[in-house]
């Protein structure tokens, strides 16, 4: 009992909240890019290299921004008002870097699956291999160094303090003073139920990615919707590589995405793909993480709480199947009446 | 020559074309951020043949690819993409450990025999769960394996943490694996007896698929599921059974790696990636497991031939990741030289018609 009243003291923070929305921000972003993916009827496994390969780029397009906008002065004995131009720049192509490079991954992807008609999972498999060693590669290549990106000098997505919410004694704490990005994946929430469900292209997505062939036969270009699903994956990938690399810490670092493309992955497969569903199951392995994190402070086995998550996912893909099969038992069903 | 023949030397050359084209992309990527290409390249290509002790490396590193490769090779004869290699390699390492560890005063032979069934075992139960979830639920069995390898890394991680770690060690690591529990090294190098083996298991699984009706059942499943189902094969039974089988060679392939290579266990929170790279060696030797060791070979070549790069010139070593991922793309797409197939087939069936009235 002391050990619980002990955890709750701990959890019942609104630091340890905070801590559950910073951590489910990039989670958040690659299951949004699962369920684009998967919508389209693409396994999309490189979701985990894509944010990779945008988390790197976002670096190194910030800092050699930064770097020729400064023209070679060092930031120390430049004019300030250079250096505040040359941080905004370094911000902005950052963002644009990482997201282009993210885009390009998940198309990459497309294209091997689309075009080449290659498995779209070994493809995935081979691009989550490719850009373990290639971002190293390509890190050690720009900032010569193997392990992490601290000689270039990135910039960071900027922290919000929320007007009215921030003086308001928990929520505010909790809420407020989050990096931009945090609440730019909330919005992203709504923009892809928007698009997936008020759109033509949503429509043409969902449709593709159920029966490729009705789709077809109804004349809706499937490689071309599966293109643009796919991109709008790499999008959001793209995001959470920034998120990971441009937020709360300011470098790459080795494999820095540590396995958060594949928990997002299993959160897009908890909320079933659904927009709503899929959010609170990131935030669930956000809260789980961020639990686990507190535990180990405790020195107590953090590795079940750590587990639990993914045997959910475990559960909740038998419950959908089980769900999709009562459905089509209905619908026969109906059919026979 | 039969279309389907020309298909099947077509599918050889083209993994010679991947492996030879990816090579030749590295060539170009390393000539160019070398600042010694000549030299960067031949001790890639040349480094790892050059000592005994390297070229021992490289059946050292080929051998536990050799089990997770295999293991592919039987799963995806049928078809089911479960990666639950990874998870199984691991859990049979941690188990295998265990065991040994707690059964010190055992004699070798036996304590050796015992930590393989184990590792066996804790294989087939921790493949039963995205198998019989597909059987029964038709859950994706890629995506339920993967979900599975993370629950096993943290049991194992557990496993490790409370119960074999040797705090007195001073770093992350079990308890020193008993001496005789250890397997053979051989010609008084650090290769152990694991490769023979890993050999025997891949020979087996080639007896097993090509040459018994069980076997006959796997491939017929793999090719068309519909007509084997048609023809009376338990088709969910071939799907259950190829990925416990899988599950059990790959847990046998942790127990041989860690009792001949390791002193200690030393695997904690990360997944040692033999399961991912057994999907390499699969697809490189075309589901068939008298190929694996071929596949497991290069692999192994390459990685040592990188590692010698790496210390005697100024290229990282990580560039290997990119190769062996543009090695699994180019043999996996299958429009890749499609065009250059269908002239072969083509040409083929001129002749063939030619030849024919010629006759006439």
């Amino acid at each position: 009992m002391e050990f619980l009243s002990s955890l709750f003291e701990l959890i019942f923070t609104p630091a340890f909240a905070a801590s559950v929305l910073r951590i489910t921000t990039p989670i958040l972003f690659a299951a949004l890019g699962g369920i684009m993916a998967r919508r389209c009827g693409i396994l999309n496994l490189a979701l985990e290299g894509t944010m990779l390969t945008a988390a790197l780029f976002a670096v190194i397009g910030s800092a050699l921004t930064k770097r020729a906008v400064l023209g070679g002065v060092s930031a120390a004995l430049a004019d300030p008002a250079l250096v505040s131009k040359a941080n905004f720049a370094g911000i902005i192509a950052g963002f644009i870097v990482g997201t282009v490079a993210g885009i390009l991954m998940a198309l990459f992807l497309a294209y091997m699956a689309v075009g080449l008609k290659a498995d779209a999972y070994l493809a995935g498999l081979a691009i989550n291999t490719m850009t373990t060693g290639g971002t190293v590669f390509i890190l050690y290549m720009v900032a010569g160094d193997k392990g992490i990106s601290s000689s270039l000098d990135s910039g960071s997505m900027p922290f919000i303090d929320l007007p009215i919410i921030k003086d308001i004694p928990i929520l505010g704490e909790i809420f407020s003073g989050q990096n931009i990005m945090t609440y730019f994946s909330w919005i992203c929430v709504a923009i892809v139920y928007f698009i997936l469900f008020k759109t033509a292209t949503g429509l043409r997505i969902r449709a593709v990615g159920e029966t490729p062939s009705a789709a077809e036969s109804v004349g809706v270009n499937v490689k071309k919707v599966q293109y643009i699903a796919m991109a709008l994956s790499g999008l959001f990938c793209g995001f959470g590589g920034v998120s990971l690399s441009m937020s709360y810490v300011q470098f790459f670092s080795r494999g820095m995405t540590a396995g958060k493309g594949f928990i997002g992955m299993s959160a897009m497969n908890l909320g079933n793909a659904s927009p709503v569903g899929t959010a609170v199951a990131a935030f669930l392995f956000g809260f789980f993480d961020a639990m686990a994190n507190v535990m180990q402070s405790m020195s107590i086995p953090v590795q079940f709480v750590q587990a639990i998550p993914y045997v959910a996912t475990l559960v909740g893909l038998v419950v959908f199947a089980i769900q999709s099969d009562n459905k089509v038992k209905k619908l026969k069903a109906k059919q026979a009446k | 020559m039969t279309s389907k023949q020309i298909e099947r030397r077509f599918e050889i050359f083209k993994t010679f074309v991947a492996v030879a084209l990816a090579l030749g992309l590295a060539l170009i990527v390393i000539s160019f951020v070398s600042e010694s290409p000549v030299e960067a390249i031949s001790a890639f290509i040349t480094g790892p043949f050059q000592r005994a002790t390297r070229i021992s490396n490289i059946i050292e590193v080929m051998t536990p690819l050799m089990f997770t490769g295999t293991a592919i090779c039987i799963m995806y004869q049928a078809n089911q993409f479960s990666m639950i290699g990874e998870g199984a390699f691991l859990i049979g390492a941690n188990l295998a450990t265990w065991f040994a560890v707690t059964h010190e005063n055992w004699a070798g032979l036996p304590l050796i025999t015992v930590c393989f069934i184990v590792a066996i075992v804790a294989g087939v139960a921790v493949a039963v769960v995205p198998a019989v979830l597909k059987v029964k639920f038709r859950a994706n069995e890629v995506v339920s394996s993967i979900m599975m390898n993370y629950v096993i890394l943290k049991i194992s991680d557990y496993i490790f943490y409370y119960i074999l770690r040797d705090v007195a060690s001073g770093q992350q690591a079990s308890f020193p694996i008993p001496k005789q529990g250890k397997l053979l090294k051989m010609f008084g190098l650090r290769m152990h007896v694991g490769v023979i083996i890993g050999l025997i298991v891949c020979v087996a699984a080639y007896v097993f698929i090509y040459r018994t009706k069980w076997g006959y059942q796997i491939r017929m499943t793999g090719a068309n599921m519909n007509f084997a189902k048609y023809s009376g094969i338990s088709v969910m039974g071939i799907a259950l059974s190829t990925q416990l089988i899988g599950g059990g060679i790959a847990g046998l392939g942790g127990a041989v790696e860690i009792l001949g290579r390791y002193d200690r266990f030393l695997w904690f929170g990360t997944q040692p990636g033999f399961g991912f790279d057994g999907v390499l060696v699969g697809v490189l030797a075309k589901n068939n497991p008298l190929l694996v060791p071929v596949a497991a070979f290069l692999l192994a070549y390459m990685r040592t031939g990188a590692d010698v790069m790496n210390r005697v010139s100024d290229v990282p070593v990580e560039f290997v990741d990119v190769v062996q991922g543009l090695i699994i793309l180019f043999v996996a797409a299958e429009m890749f030289m499609a065009k250059y197939r269908h002239k072969l087939i083509v040409n083929n069936a001129k002749k063939q018609l030619e030849a024919k009235e010629a006759a006439e």
